[in-house]
C-alpha cells in the first residue's frame, strides 16, 4: 500500500486560502450541531404535542396525529428532503415562495434541511411519547381528573412527567439519529460535516484522513449526546419507582 | 347528595349498568358489593363522570352529572376518591401529592395547600412520612395518602372503589380505621367493597350489584339478616365463608 498519510492536511490553506481544511471541518461540524440541534427542537416539540394528540378522546384530533405519523414516518427521509428543498417552494403561494428562494442559498437548505429532519424525526418521537403515556397505569389518568385537574393539566401534571421519564432511552436513540441523519442534507448541497469531508477529500486527495476525522467526530458527538441523556436520566429518576404500569 | 335515577349505560352491545337507582343522603354510608364485572366500579365512576352513561341522570349536590353543560372538572374537585391501586403521582413527594391539586385546582398559596396537607397526613398517622416518595411507602400506607389527598380537597362526599383489595392483609385495618373515623364524622361516602366487617360497623345501607343491575338496595340490619334475592344470599355465604 502506497498510501501517503499526511496528518498535517488539515493545517493547509483551502484553494481560495481563507481558511486551512480544518476551519472547513469545524464550519461543518458547527452547521452539523445547529441543524441537529434545530432539527431537535423541532422533533421534540412537534412530536410531544402529535403524541398527547395521538392519546386524547378525540376522533379529530387523534386521527390528525396518526396522519401525521403515517406520512412522515414511511417516506424515506431523502424524498422527503427533495420535496422539501426542490417541491414546496414552488407550491407555496407566490408570496411566501418567492421570499424563500431570495434567502441566502445556505439558508434555504439550511431550513430545508431542518423541517425536514425535525418533522421526520418528530413522528417518530409521537409514537415514544404515545406509547410512553399507554405504558402509564389507566388509573393515574382517572386520579388526576378525579381530583378536579382538566384534561390539560392531568396531562401536564400528572402523565407527561412520568411519560417523559420512561422514554428517556429510546428519545435518546432518537437524538443520535438526527445527528447521523443530519449527514443527509449534504445531498442538497448543505456543507455539513460529512459533505466538509468529502470536499477535503477531493482537493486534497487524503480521504483516510478525512474521514477518520468525520467518523471520530461523529463518534465523538454520540459519546456526549449518551453522556448528557444519562445525567438527565438520573437526575429525573424517581425515587423508589419500579417502572412499568399495572 | 347523590341521586342516581334509572342511569344505563353499555359499551356496544354489552349492558355495564342497566337501569340504576340509588339515593345517598347527607352524612349517609353506602357499601355497594356485588360478583366481579357486575358494574361496581363503573357505577361509581359515573358518579364524578369518569365513566360517561347513556340514559338516565346522576344528580350531586344538585348539579347533573350527565349534562354536557356541566363543568364536571369543578364537580371532581368536590367529589373525593380513592381507587384500588392508590394512584399517586409516583414523581411527586408525599407533600407534593397533597398538595399540588389544592393549588392548581382550588388556587391555594403553596404554603396554605402544604400546610392542610400535612395537617391531614398527621390525621392519617403519617407525618413522617412527607418527604418521601409514593414508591417508598408501604401500600397501606400509599393508600392513607391518597386519602388524605382526597380530603385535602374539602370534599362534600367521597367515593371509595375497592380501597383495600389491592392491599396485604396486615395493612386493611390501618386503611379502614381512617374510612371507619371519617363516616364516624359524618362523611357522605359511597364505598364499593367487600369488607363486610366494615359495611356492618359503619354502612347505613348496603346496595347489591349483579350483571349491572342494583339487585338489593336494603338498610344494613335487612340486607345482613335476611337478603331477598337469591344472588345476594349466595355471594354473602362465599364471601362470608373466609
Ligand atoms: N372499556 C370497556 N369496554 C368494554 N367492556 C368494559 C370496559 N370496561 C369495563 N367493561 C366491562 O364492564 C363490566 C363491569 O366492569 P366493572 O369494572 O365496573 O366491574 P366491577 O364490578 O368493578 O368488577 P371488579 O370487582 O372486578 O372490580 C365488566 O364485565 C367489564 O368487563
Ligand atoms: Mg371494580
Amino acid at each position: 500500500m502506497g498510501y501517503h498519510w499526511n496528518w498535517g492536511v488539515f493545517l493547509a490553506r483551502v484553494p481560495s486560502g481563507e481558511t486551512s481544511y480544518l476551519g472547513w471541518m469545524l464550519s461543518g461540524l458547527e452547521t452539523t450541531l445547529a441543524l441537529s440541534l434545530s432539527a431537535s427542537i423541532i422533533a421534540l416539540v412537534m412530536g410531544s404535542v402529535m403524541g398527547v394528540l395521538r392519546t386524547v378522546p378525540n376522533r379529530w384530533l387523534s386521527g390528525i396525529a396518526a396522519l401525521y405519523v403515517e406520512v412522515f414516518r414511511n417516506i424515506p427521509l431523502l424524498v422527503q428532503l427533495f420535496i422539501w428543498y426542490f417541491v414546496l417552494p414552488e407550491l407555496l403561494p407566490s408570496g411566501i415562495g418567492n421570499a424563500y428562494k431570495q434567502m441566502h442559498p445556505l439558508l434555504q437548505q439550511f431550513a430545508a434541511a431542518m423541517v425536514c429532519l425535525g418533522l421526520f424525526t418528530g413522528a417518530r418521537v409521537c409514537e415514544q411519547v404515545r406509547s410512553g403515556i399507554n405504558s402509564l397505569p389507566r388509573g393515574q389518568k382517572y386520579a388526576g381528573l378525579a381530583l378536579g385537574f382538566t384534561l390539560p393539566q392531568t396531562y401536564r401534571y400528572v402523565l407527561l412527567p412520568m411519560a417523559f421519564r420512561i422514554i428517556v432511552p429510546p428519545l435518546t436513540s432518537e437524538f443520535l439519529n438526527i445527528f447521523k441523519n443530519s449527514a443527509v442534507a449534504s445531498t442538497i448541497g448543505l456543507l455539513e460535516l460529512a459533505a466538509q469531508g468529502r470536499q477535503l477529500v477531493d482537493y486534497t486527495a487524503q480521504p483516510y484522513e478525512s474521514f477518520i476525522a468525520v467518523t471520530l467526530t461523529f463518534m465523538l458527538l454520540n459519546a456526549v449526546i449518551m453522556g448528557l441523556m444519562h445525567r438527565l436520566e438520573a437526575k429525573t429518576r424517581v425515587p423508589g419507582y419500579i417502572g412499568g404500569g399495572t | 347528595m347523590i341521586s342516581i335515577r334509572n342511569v344505563s349505560k353499555h359499551y356496544g352491545s354489552f349492558q355495564v349498568l342497566a337501569d340504576c337507582r340509588a339515593e345517598v343522603e347527607k352524612g349517609e354510608v353506602i357499601v355497594v358489593c356485588g360478583p366481579s364485572g357486575s358494574g361496581k366500579s363503573t357505577l361509581i365512576k359515573c358518579v364524578n363522570g369518569l365513566e360517561p352513561f347513556q340514559d338516565g341522570e346522576i344528580v350531586v349536590n344538585g348539579i347533573s352529572v350527565g349534562d354536557p353543560k356541566t363543568d364536571l372538572s369543578k364537580l371532581r374537585a368536590q367529589v373525593g376518591m380513592v381507587f384500588q391501586n392508590f394512584e399517586l403521582f409516583p414523581h411527586m413527594s408525599i407533600t407534593d401529592n397533597l398538595a399540588i391539586a389544592q393549588i392548581k385546582v382550588l388556587g391555594r398559596s403553596r404554603e396554605e395547600a402544604v400546610g392542610r396537607g400535612l395537617k391531614l397526613l398527621e390525621r392519617v398517622g403519617l407525618s413522617a412520612q412527607a418527604e418521601k416518595f409514593p414508591g417508598q411507602l408501604s401500600g397501606g400506607q400509599q393508600q392513607r395518602v391518597a386519602i388524605a389527598r382526597a380530603l385535602s380537597m374539602d370534599p362534600i362526599c367521597m367515593l371509595f372503589d375497592e380501597p383495600t383489595s389491592a392491599l396485604d392483609p396486615e395493612m386493611v385495618k390501618e386503611v379502614l380505621d381512617v374510612m371507619v373515623g371519617l363516616a364516624e364524622e359524618g362523611m357522605t361516602m359511597m364505598v364499593v367493597t367487600h369488607e363486610m366487617g366494615f359495611a356492618r360497623r359503619v354502612a347505613n345501607r348496603v346496595i347489591f350489584m349483579d350483571q349491572g343491575r342494583i339487585v338489593e338496595d336494603a338498610a344494613k340490619e335487612a340486607f345482613f339478616g335476611t337478603p331477598r334475592s337469591e344472588r345476594a344470599q349466595q355471594f354473602l355465604s362465599k364471601i362470608l365463608q373466609h
